[in-house]
């Protein structure tokens, strides 16, 4: 089957977390199935399970990305990149710091 | 591959100010493969969807029997959008925006990590469609449905797909080829400083009317309902509850405290009802709408003033949390549950102006009572500013505006269905105002049966029954379109989960969603209004910029809270009902904020060129038609003889029988009440001149720049010089084979040759 063998890059391919990548380009980009990998040859049901694995992966990284919790990984990994000599503020005070943000220039909530 | 071909497809023989990086796969799909090759297959699969589409819409407009099963309107949503996003937003894409990959977005540019940075596009989308929905799309279609489910649904999924999608799009992508820059900004640079400014006043105006009707829509839905109360206010400590927890205890754990913040929401839901049952709770909590309205007002105030993060952004997550899970499961259970709408088409009251729940003709009120879900104006404010910033190909805000926006009109289908799914005669008896049916069961019995509508037969026992079923006191004049909405999202939750017994809980879930979502809308309207104003007299009392110069904040925050404030409570005391009164201000300034974002967009693209020039009706003919629409229902309001439609007719007949020495006018029992009668339709009546002139001024700006951009072909290009892209993504839902084949260069590409960050500016 065709299939098993593109799993492990399938989720990857349609839903690719570019943002944690950061600067360096998607071509870094870490997918949200990335640990899930070492099944290979293995009987069907192991990759029904992987898929699953994977499945849920993607659920996983999505609702992160669009709730918010992976803001200051992105935010670090983008200041190592294109920063290395600075000190990354740590994850309290970057939120201290965006919340003061908002504070100061508030954006709109629709109707 | 070599340099050399690379080098060969990289290049940009139209535009040179594009080079790209020799040395980096492409960053765009070359012109040729980006073109769709048409095979049989692809040609059966839209034809039959073309097929599907059309029997529904057969269904729904032609065949009209005695019932029509919901799912046909999700077929006809659904085919129509797919349709429209596939061709006609094509279309939009190859003509008027062209966007091009080889240039970087501003998230690539100005990349910091925090507000500019290239988002996956399918998390913008959810972020993008989390910003724009609110309570909006679930309230305009219920009040509209007076009309048939007809008018509302062909104006929803048409309107969406040649009006409100289209400016989503268009005010996306031309804010993010501005870095990011607001509708505001973009009306002042393109327009003028006569046209810009009075834009700028005009949305300032439009959210502070916005906020107070939004405001009004919950008072009305929490006004004698100790449940609703309870659950609702326990929102407030169940935020502040998460703000603590984000700020000192686990920082940055969103998912996990808005998963606890759900759990504690359905306690807080559980728990009203059964405070609302004991005698002292039914006591403790049953308030009237006057002092929920005081209390509204003073918690707008505190909310605005307090930190963002010990109330507005924890609200925040959890409004992002509960929207998109309810819509997908109010999604669900109309596919599964599939209930057989017995409204007509068309009703006795499209032709009319007399229609009890908004007053007003088909032409032009549908079109102002359904905003949100057909064309937002407010829209222009979201898509301007926060997300152009996070783009990370041109070629994706197709898909992220106009995808959006479709979204969001498939969420105002849902919510018509919803409210057409329950039985007509209640739907009028929630509906009409207490001014009409005295606010009993009596009153309400005899003024629905006394409508004269076919196939109603409302009875005291079933408002009493389907009171007693959703925990209510009661159902009669439960008037904003919340309640309805409730009660047809608990009618078809039931047969899915619960049955009967958990009306009352479904009922209440949703009061308390739209609660939720109309506070936070509330809560950052304000915030946002304050700083406009703080703005503005910056330019008087330099001091009053500095955001952090507290004084001048709740200075600010007061005079716009006291703004929306008193409308809200104008609305609440209103003698004639409030919402039927007071919605159509509220569809005619978000449609008028669309008019001034189209105005915006015509000069744009009329200022690109001639080849653009031959495709401005794209953006003309939402234009034209919102301008006539809300110009006319303006002039209606304004000079419509009708008093149940003009402001000012109605001013003058309860000024007169004052006069006269009247001491009871209408529906008014008293010379207070009329005197509320008078002085609220002079507020109204002035906001009407208001509006309307500040959007001709904005639109005539309009067409005087764009006409000059005619005649000399184009004009003034105001967006931020290119800058060759280092990145690749797709642009569509899923990945197209050129564009997976370019997703495999860039994966092969070793490591030390990826490129850097293109950094700061």
């Amino acid at each position: 089957m065709t299939v098993r063998q593109d799993t492990p890059q399938a989720p990857a391919a349609t839903v690719r977390a570019t943002v944690v990548a950061g600067p360096a380009g998607p071509a870094t980009s870490t997918g949200p199935a990335g640990g899930a990998s070492s099944a290979g040859l293995a009987a069907r049901a192991s990759g029904m399970a992987r898929r699953v694995r994977d499945g849920a992966a993607v659920v996983r990284w999505y609702v992160r990305q669009v709730m918010g919790d992976d803001a200051y990984a992105t935010y670090a990994a983008h200041q190592r990149a294109v920063h290395p000599g600075c000190d990354v503020i740590t994850e309290r005070e970057f939120w201290r710091r965006r919340h003061a943000e908002q504070d100061a220039n508030p954006g709109s909530r629709c109707c | 591959m070599t340099t050399d071909t690379r080098a060969a497809r990289n290049a940009a023989p139209d535009d040179p100010a594009i080079v790209q990086d020799p040395s980096l796969p492409p960053t765009a799909v070359p012109e040729e493969k980006a073109r769709t090759r048409w095979t049989p297959q692809k040609i059966a699969l839209w034809a039959a969807i073309s097929l599907l589409g059309g029997v529904a819409w057969v269904m729904l407009a032609v065949v009209r029997g005695e019932t029509v099963n919901a799912i046909w309107f999700v077929f006809a949503a659904v085919c129509t959008y797919l349709i429209g996003y596939r061709f006609y937003s094509k279309v939009i894409e190859r003509y008027i925006t062209r966007p091009d990959d080889r240039r970087a977005t501003p998230a690539e540019v100005r990349e910091d990590g925090k507000d500019y940075v290239p988002t996956d596009r399918h998390v913008l989308f959810g972020h993008h469609f989390a910003a724009i929905a609110g309570a909006g799309p679930l309230v305009g279609p219920v009040l509209a449905a007076q009309m048939g489910y007809l008018p509302g649904t062909i104006w929803i999924i048409v309107g969406v797909v040649l009006a409100g999608a289209v400016q989503d799009y268009l005010v996306l992508f031309f804010s993010m080829r501005r870095g990011g820059r607001t509708i505001g900004q973009m009306a002042r640079q393109e327009l003028g400083r006569v046209g810009g400014t009075a834009a700028i006043v005009a949305s300032l105006l439009i959210m502070i009317i916005i906020v107070a009707i939004l405001a009004l829509v919950v008072v009305n839905a929490l006004g004698e309902s100790p449940w609703g109360v309870f659950s609702v206010s326990m929102t407030i400590p169940i935020a502040l509850f998460m703000g603590v927890y984000l700020r000192y205890i686990r920082p940055g754990k969103i998912t996990e405290v808005s998963v606890i913040g759900f759990a504690l929401l359905l306690a807080a839901i559980v728990g009203g009802g059964w405070i609302a049952d004991t005698a002292w709770g039914a006591e403790l909590f049953h308030l009237d709408r006057t002092t929920i309205a005081v209390g509204v007002i003073v918690y707008g105030f505190v909310a605005a003033v307090l930190p963002v993060w010990l109330l507005l952004a924890p609200r925040d997550y959890l409004s992002t949390f509960m929207k998109v899970g309810v819509i997908v499961v109010l999604a669900v259970a109309v596919v599964v549950v599939r209930p057989e709408i017995t409204v007509p088409a068309i009703s006795e009251f499209a032709s009319g102006e007399t229609g009890p729940v908004v007053s007003g003709a088909l032409f032009p009120f549908l079109f102002v009572t359904i905003a949100c879900g057909a064309l937002s104006g407010f829209h222009a404010l979201i898509a301007s500013g926060t997300t152009p910033k996070l783009v990370e190909k041109e070629r994706q805000t197709r898909f992220i505006g106009y995808g959006g926006m479709l979204m969001e009109s498939f969420v105002a289908i849902m919510a018509l269905v919803a409210a057409i799914s329950i039985d007509r005669g209640i739907y009028f008896a929630m509906n009409s105002s207490a001014a009409a049916t005295g606010g009993t069961v009596e009153g309400a019995v005899a003024f629905v049966n006394g409508l004269g509508l076919m196939g109603v037969n409302l009875t005291p026992d079933m408002l009493s029954s389907t009171a007693a079923a959703v925990g209510e006191p009661s159902i009669v004049s439960r008037t904003g379109g919340a309640p309805t909405l409730a009660l047809g999202l608990a009618h078809i939750m039931q047969q899915v989960v619960g049955g009967t017994a958990m009306m009352g809980f479904w009922y209440h879930f949703a009061i308390m969603f739209e609660a939720l979502f109309i506070l936070t809308a509330v809560d950052a309207g304000t915030r946002v209004a304050r700083f406009m104003l703080q703005d503005t007299l910056g330019n008087v009392a330099p001091r009053f910029r500095d955001v952090t110069w507290r004084p001048g904040v709740w200075l600010c925050t007061a005079i716009m809270v006291a703004g929306w404030g008193s409308i809200l409570y104008l609305g609440v005391t209103d003698p004639l009902g409030g919402i039927n009164t007071f919605f159509p201000l509220f569809g005619i300034a978000n449609q008028l904020l669309a008019a001034i974002a189209l105005a915006v967009v015509l000069a744009i693209v009329a200022k690109r060129g001639r080849s653009y020039q031959r495709w401005l009706w794209i953006v003309a003919a939402p234009l034209a038609f919102t301008a006539v629409i809300t110009i006319w229902a303006s002039i209606e309001k304004i000079f419509s003889p009708v008093p149940a439609v003009g402001y000012w007719a109605n001013h003058n007949a309860f000024k007169d029988a004052l006069a006269a020495g009247e001491t009871s006018f209408g529906t008014a029992g008293s010379v207070e009440a009329m005197e509320a009668v008078v002085r609220n339709t002079f507020v109204q009546g002035t906001l009407s001149i208001v509006f309307v002139v500040l959007a001709i001024v904005v639109i005539v700006a309009s067409v005087l720049v764009t006409t000059k951009a005619l005649r000399a072909g184009g004009g003034e290009n105001h967006e931020d010089a290119p800058v060759p892209s280092r990145r690749f993504a797709p642009s569509d839902v899923v990945a197209t084979a050129a564009e997976k084949e370019i997703q495999k260069e860039w994966a092969a590409l070793s490591p030390e040759k990826r490129p850097a960050a293109t950094g700061h500016r």
